[in-house]
């Protein structure tokens, strides 16, 4: 507690005194026999861990990262294997906006420093993953986070205690045996745990995470890869020029990102495998679900695919083992291969958290994920909350939140619902006279890069106050927590709200649809509501919904039904400040919602008798001081 | 909400913004508030149609009686007839829709009469009672058919009833598509077809199809349907719309081929059919030899543009084939010609194979290389559209269009966009080079966003101010960019815009809270050059300070310099004094002394210390206010108060201030200068206390002319002037007239004002509490997209947002047409230029479906 009064001072001199303090406080268990108490603990030291440190730090809290490398960042010190990333690192927009420029900066973490931007770590467009695991560690370095590196926490317990913060502490165990007490539990460790499919054969398989890199080791070779994912498409492409043909099978049908708009699909940049298939060369796409495999090792080290059901039939010699195509005789995998490949990502590693912390997965469709509630805690135990890519269950295939891009927002809203919750620091907020309403959105939709990159997940909030003559304005609020708004913030939504979200066109992508349709674009502000690239969204609510009416809302919408909405008609350019195209239908719609005049006039066409006019009481000709 | 205070009526010229943006763009977020005024302005217009109509009726519609009507007849002459009792009222609407006829049916050779049947002359076209009177047609003295006046329900109507009667051999009407099938195998080599579908016999558009047939009739077999299925079953779902398609039968001789059709694709009017039957005539395909910039085809003369195709010898054939496609894909919207390159002697460019002429004179023609014959109609057909647009605009002013942009700031920062604003003049920062400067020089930052119109808008009265400070001030004026330099802007605490600020350096910085005007902006840096409160350290120095000797420059931006008086040892007092002193800053000369010899200042002025000294420099007084126990809030607000004037002459940009005194104005509305007469009585009841539950002022009406327009509300016509009346703003809205006969006097004012506060005066008007609404409804969207999951036609009309009861709804529409009328036109263009290039981006699409039918 010490800590976090010596660091609220911020400044050079009490970053000073942090650090002065810090050792001190280390030492502290080892004199006594209570374990070191934390009020934040923060699991791994990649981006999203080091991305809370620095909130975490900035408000002059009581927190460490525990982290098992040396290094932070340690899964880009080996992935992607091919060492190349696929999130872009465009370095220029052509704007001075630091804030619109990070839409379009995928790699950075947010902080105060401008040189801990990545663009200055990499010229590259798709930068080279070394160069994440130098930005990482300098990010730590120049912000002076706390982590403690070569620390293994190997398991995790819950120790009842009315006084805590949640009603327990969190007991983290190093592999030293060392215990850590932690009021508020931050997981950020990732997800690292290489999914592996259990079939007959299957020690046959290499996997993603060791097979050579060297193209050389494929020549000649025909090559079959499990997995359909940006893994899978990247070692193909590292192979292709060399191999006499890659299969590739997997049981989903590939999904593109330009089709999706979501970028944990398969990347433009990796599909060189669809070029070459589609234009008849050897190599191709199946579909056929892994679990009913297997593959069988012939006497000359060559790999047979069959199916399990075969294999259980008769116990028989490998070279005697029936193959499908013994019935089908123009069975496609009736070739041999000299490899199998495994590509099929990671998992979330359960193993170190208690059975008490009810950590659980998320359900079938993203079983790597734990389960968490859309303010990224965990549904079993109040005060561990999961961060990064682990949390990627809240928007799994909708928006960014598994990536960079994504959770530096998220771990920025988990940060500001924390302060709320510990330290009474209401959600930040700024105040404005309702003349400021339609400048304040404009001003949002044009720049926020939060709102842009965790489109749906992140919502701004607009809280009326009493007979509308002002409002607050609140950045990033986890939409899907609305009902909560009052609790998680600290701030009040008595008289009406409006929230303001990025959206993307209800039937317009989609795995197998044309994105790319004659007429996909909307320019006539009447027909806003059918735009399909991502624009804004404003829904206006007299009342703040009930978790029942958010949980139940109609289908396909990202919010319940709103009293009014309004869509800022899609922009090219992504530019929304087209005075009549844009700005205008927004005002009246804010006019309309709150039943009054937005206008601005000239004080001398008054004068005249230009403008027709009633000046109603306080008028706001002087603003007031 | 708030209480409404004063009306104006509409503008209804435009001429004075420009004006205005010249002289000063002072810009203000003024509350309005219009509803009111519109039920006028909605009157008027109704009263000059009602106008337009009497006068017609009485000029041309020949009254005649039955006997002098019948023997006007003519043999083979048309005649429509309406036969009403001679005592039946002289207007109705349908005499009104008669009248609007007679012209149109006289350019048809049709002669219209009003038949009154006098009793002694009885007719048996005389109907009983007035609801059976009906109008006949005749042909000769034969009687064609009668007509129920409400199936003759407007001009349309009638037109279209009457054609249609005596066109009868020449239009079929049919009902099935069995029917169609006859008539055009019937006509298979001999004749060419126009058929039409209509929604309902006597609409606008069976008037414009019955026109076509009364000139074409003869050339063309005009088949006519109001059955829908018929339409659906060729294979057209549009059974909105009312539709022309032209069927190209003469040609085709054999009988089992079917006839090529062609959808006519404008709206059906008399003159769109006329023209396109007219490019149905044209040959489909002319060969030309002759310099493209020469040829005449009628294709010109109806504003259709021109395709050639470039041939050559070698090529001919195909190039002939392609041609003839590409005429049947254009027919109607283009004509299109075959050139032969070898036989031309202008200039062809190497490369290019089609050449597209516009209609209009003096375009020079286009030389195109086009890869394919889609690329080729598409370019010709998103240049036909341009003769459409215009059409619209009518349609356009009828429905209330919210793409108007009725906000003035906006407006006119839009519409000087392409001006440039000769930003040297003032220092653009960045994030690098703002601490820097500020700190270096003495800084006015103005804070805005190139995108915000009320920004751009005082952007220009900042230059300007930086015209008229240029070399006289060490004040640098700079300015930021939000829209580029938003973490700048944050980090400076600047959320809105605009914002100004001020940075004097090692100070903090002070935020401008005036009008964004380039006067209110002046008077802010001028009275931030001295500090605030100022350190007096003599007694000779505090008089000047008091005479107004010591700033003389200042004065005239603030004619009020107040000093603080204090004993050495009132530290409180003092930071109090201080504190309020800083938060003034720009706004007030304030001083402060507190030597050893304060005492001298205090006996002169006889004031308690701590105290106050207002020196009012245009009245030379000198007042003190005791200032015990004030903390700086209160310092504030007395020095705030000072600054007010006790009779001041309203105007636009005081009006707020004094409004929030939240007192009933005392208001002497007077035609030029004040008399100082009326001056001098009610500057007496002030002194004497009587006027105190009241907010004093003047309104002088050549400076401030909109007066006029407030007190035409709160009397009915304008009254006399001057004319003193109470507005009891904040409760009650009640106006009260000091009554015109009585003079001005002292004694009359006091009279007058016992007795309306004894509640004896009646009042003249009460202001409605109306509160400030959107000037237009919002797209409802939410409407819009439950249509489309029902699965209904979307509904794109503009609808109000709010839930609203359907009475308050409508009316609120109809404010809004008569909105719409009184824009500006230039507001109008701009917004037609938006609107129609969106409608040519849906009608393409739409086009597609339709082609080939």
């Amino acid at each position: 507690m010490r800590l976090a009064a010596a660091a609220r001072l911020w400044g050079p001199p009490g970053l000073l005194l942090t650090f002065a303090l810090h050792p001190a406080l280390c030492l502290r268990p080892a004199r006594t026999a209570a374990p070191p108490h934390r009020d934040y603990c923060v699991l791994g030291a990649g981006p999203a861990g080091l991305q809370m440190a620095y909130f975490l730090q900035r408000a002059g809290r009581d927190y460490a990262v525990f982290e098992r490398a040396p290094r932070p960042g340690s899964f880009f010190a080996r992935y992607p294997r091919h060492r190349r990333l696929i999130s872009i690192n465009k370095r220029h927009t052509g704007k001075a906006n630091a804030e619109f420029n990070l839409r379009h900066d995928w790699n950075s973490l947010l902080s105060h420093d401008p040189q801990l931007l990545f663009r200055h770590y990499s010229r590259a467009y798709f930068p080279d993953a070394g160069d994440m695991v130098r930005y990482l560690g300098d990010f730590a370095d120049r912000l002076r986070l706390r982590v403690l590196y070569n620390t293994t926490i190997a398991h995790v317990t819950l120790d009842k205690d009315r006084q805590a913060w949640n009603g327990h502490y969190f007991i983290l165990t190093d592999q030293t045996g060392q215990a850590h007490r932690c009021s508020v539990l931050l997981v950020a460790t990732g997800l690292w745990v290489p999914n592996q499919v259990d079939f007959p054969g299957s020690e046959h398989v290499e996997g993603y995470e060791s097979v050579s890199v060297d193209p050389k080791d494929f020549e000649g070779q025909n090559v079959l890869i499990l997995g359909r994912g940006n893994s899978a498409f990247e070692t193909a492409e590292n192979i292709l020029g060399v191999t006499n043909f890659i299969h590739m099978l997997s049981r989903s049908r590939v999904r593109l990102s330009w089709a999706t708009h979501y970028v944990g699909d398969l990347r433009a940049i990796n599909n060189g495998l669809l070029d070459t298939y589609q234009l008849k060369s050897l190599d191709g796409l199946l579909e056929s679900d892994l679990t009913d495999l297997a593959v069988v090792k012939d006497h000359e080290g060559k790999f047979h695919i069959t199916l399990k059901f075969f294999l259980e039939e008769s116990n028989q010699s490998a070279d005697a083992i029936t193959l499908p195509q013994d019935d089908n005789d123009n069975f496609a995998m009736r070739v041999a291969y000299d490899r199998v490949i495994r590509c099929l990502g990671w998992k979330f590693d359960f193993s170190i958290f208690n059975k008490s912390l009810r950590l659980s997965s998320s359900g079938e469709f993203s079983k790597k994920y734990p389960l968490v509630k859309a303010s990224y805690e965990s549904k079993g135990s109040r005060g561990l909350f999961v961060l990064g890519t682990a949390s990627h269950s809240v928007d799994y295939r909708k928006s960014a939140g598994g990536f960079i891009h994504g959770f530096r927002y998220t771990v920025r809203a988990v940060h500001r619902l924390l302060e709320h919750r510990h330290h009474h620091v209401p959600w930040p907020s700024t105040e404005h006279p309702i003349s400021q309403l339609t400048n304040s959105i404009v001003r949002r939709v044009n720049e926020a890069s939060g709102l842009y990159q965790m489109f749906s997940v992140l919502a701004d909030v607009i809280l009326l106050k009493e007979n509308a003559t002002a409002f607050e304005y609140l950045e990033e609020f986890p939409m899907q927590m609305l009902a909560q708004l009052e609790t998680i913030t600290g701030r009040k939504a008595q008289h009406g709200l409006f929230v303001i979200n990025m959206e993307y066109g209800r039937n317009f992508s989609g795995p197998d649809k044309d994105v790319f349709f004659y007429d996909r674009s909307v320019g006539h502000t009447e027909d806003a509501w059918q735009s399909n690239f991502l624009h804004p969204v404003i829904y206006y609510y007299r009342h703040l919904p009930t978790e029942q009416e958010v949980r139940f809302r109609p289908a396909d919408w990202a919010l319940p039904r709103p009293t009014a909405i309004h869509h800022i008609v899609e922009d090219f350019l992504t530019d929304w400040t087209a005075p009549v195209g844009h700005i205008l239908p927004l005002r009246r719609f804010l006019e309309n919602c709150l039943d009054t005049d937005l206008r601005s006039f000239y004080a001398e066409a008054m004068k005249v008798g230009a403008a027709p006019l009633i000046i109603t009481g306080l008028a706001a000709v002087t603003r007031q001081k | 909400m708030q209480r409404t205070a004063w009306k104006y009526y509409p503008r209804q010229q435009d001429h004075n913004t420009e004006q205005n943006r010249e002289k000063s763009p002072a810009c203000v977020q003024l509350q309005l508030m219009m509803s009111s005024s519109f039920n006028i302005f909605r009157v008027g217009i109704s009263v000059v149609i009602m106008c337009i109509f009497y006068k017609s009726a009485v000029d041309s519609l020949s009254e005649l009686s039955p006997q002098k009507y019948f023997s006007t007849l003519q043999p083979g002459k048309a005649s429509l007839a309406y036969f009403c009792q001679a005592d039946s009222p002289r207007t109705s609407i349908f005499l009104e829709e008669l009248n609007e006829a007679i012209t149109p049916l006289q350019d048809y050779g049709i002669s219209v009469a009003k038949v009154n049947c006098v009793k002694e002359e009885t007719s048996r076209y005389c109907g009983k009672e007035e609801d059976l009177m009906k109008a006949y047609l005749f042909r000769g003295n034969i009687l064609l058919r009668e007509f129920p006046t409400d199936v003759l329900f407007d001009v349309n109507a009638i037109v279209a009833h009457v054609l249609f009667a005596l066109l009868f051999n020449e239009v079929k009407y049919i009902t099935t598509l069995e029917d169609l099938q006859n008539i055009e195998n019937a006509l298979k080599g001999k004749a060419n077809i126009a058929f039409s579908y209509v929604r309902a016999i006597g609409t606008p558009e069976h008037r414009a199809v019955m026109e076509a047939a009364f000139v074409y009739g003869t050339t063309y077999q005009f088949v006519l349907t109001t059955e829908t299925a018929l339409l659906e079953s060729i294979g057209n779902e549009d059974i909105e719309n009312a539709h022309l398609y032209f069927f190209h039968c003469k040609q085709v001789l054999d009988l089992t081929l079917q006839c090529r059709r062609t959808l006519m694709e404008q709206p059906l009017t008399t003159l769109n059919i006329h023209q396109f039957i007219k490019t149905m005539e044209a040959p489909l395909l002319t060969e030309v030899t002759e310099d493209p910039q020469q040829v005449s085809t009628v294709h010109l003369q109806l504003g259709l543009p021109l395709v050639f195709i470039v041939s050559q010898q070698a090529t001919y054939e195909a190039d002939r084939r392609t041609a003839e496609w590409v005429a049947w894909r254009l027919l109607g919207k283009a004509g299109v010609l075959l050139l032969l390159r070898d036989s031309l002697e202008v200039d062809i460019p190497q490369h290019s194979n089609v050449i597209f002429r516009r209609a209009e004179e003096g375009v020079p023609v286009e030389f195109l290389v086009l890869d394919d014959i889609d690329s080729l109609i598409s370019h010709v057909e998103s240049n036909v559209h341009i003769e459409e647009i215009q059409e619209d605009e009518d349609e356009d002013t009828k429905s209330p269009n919210m793409d108007v942009q009725d906000d003035e700031v906006a407006e006119t920062v839009y519409r000087d966009r392409k001006r440039p604003l000769p930003l040297e003049l003032t220092v653009e920062l960045t994030e690098e080079t703002f601490n820097t400067t500020v700190v270096a020089s003495d800084s006015i930052v103005l804070f805005y966003a190139g995108w915000q119109a009320v920004s751009m808008a005082f952007l220009q009265s900042y230059i300007d101010l930086a015209i008229k400070l240029k070399g006289t001030s060490t004040m640098l004026l700079t300015r930021v960019n939000c829209a580029d330099w938003s973490d700048l802007c944050t980090k400076q605490n600047v959320t809105e815009f605009p914002v100004v600020k001020m940075y004097k350096e090692g100070k903090n910085p002070v935020s401008y809270v005036g009008m964004l005007g380039t006067e209110d902006l002046l008077k802010f840096i001028q009275l931030s050059r001295i500090s605030c409160p100022v350190n007096i350290t003599s007694v000779q120095e505090a008089e000047e300070y008091l005479s107004g000797e010591l700033y003389k420059d200042l004065i005239s931006y603030s004619s009020v310099s107040v000093l603080g008086l204090f004993s050495p040892n009132m530290t409180t007092a003092k930071e109090d004094f201080t504190e309020a002193g800083n938060y003034l800053k720009g706004y007030a000369i304030t001083g402060i002394y507190s030597e050893e010899d304060v005492l001298i200042l205090s006996d002169k002025y006889a004031a308690t210390l701590p105290a106050l000294l207002l020196s009012r420099h245009k009245e030379g007084k000198i007042e003190s206010i005791p200032l015990a126990n004030s903390h700086a809030q209160d310092i504030i607000q007395i020095i705030t108060n000072a600054l007010l004037e006790t009779f001041p002459e309203i105007t636009v940009e005081n009006l707020p201030i004094y409004l929030r005194l939240q007192k009933p104005l005392l208001i002497l509305f007077s035609d030029g200068s004040i008399n100082p007469q009326y001056k001098k009585a009610i500057l007496m009841l002030v002194k004497e206390k009587h006027l105190d539950s009241l907010t004093p002022c003047w309104l002088n009406l050549k400076n401030t002319p909109v007066g006029r327009g407030i007190l035409q509300s709160y009397f009915d016509t304008m009254p006399p002037l001057p004319l003193l009346v109470v507005v009891n703003l904040h409760s009650g809205g009640q106006v009260f007239a000091f009554p015109s006969d009585q003079a001005i006097t002292e004694q009359n004012l006091l009279l007058w004002l016992k007795k309306l506060e004894a509640g004896l005066e009646n009042h003249i008007t009460i202001l409605p509490a109306q509160e400030w609404k959107p000037p237009l409804p919002a797209y409802d969207f939410l409407s819009m997209m439950d249509a489309a999951a029902s699965q209904h036609p979307t509904r794109k009309d503009p609808e109000c947002t709010k839930e609203m009861d359907v009475q308050e709804n409508d009316k609120k529409q109809h404010e809004d047409k008569s909105a719409i009328i009184k824009e500006p036109i230039e507001t109008l263009r701009i917004k037609h230029w938006n609107r129609s290039n969106w409608f040519k981006e849906g009608e393409k699409s739409f086009r597609h479906d339709n082609k080939e039918l």
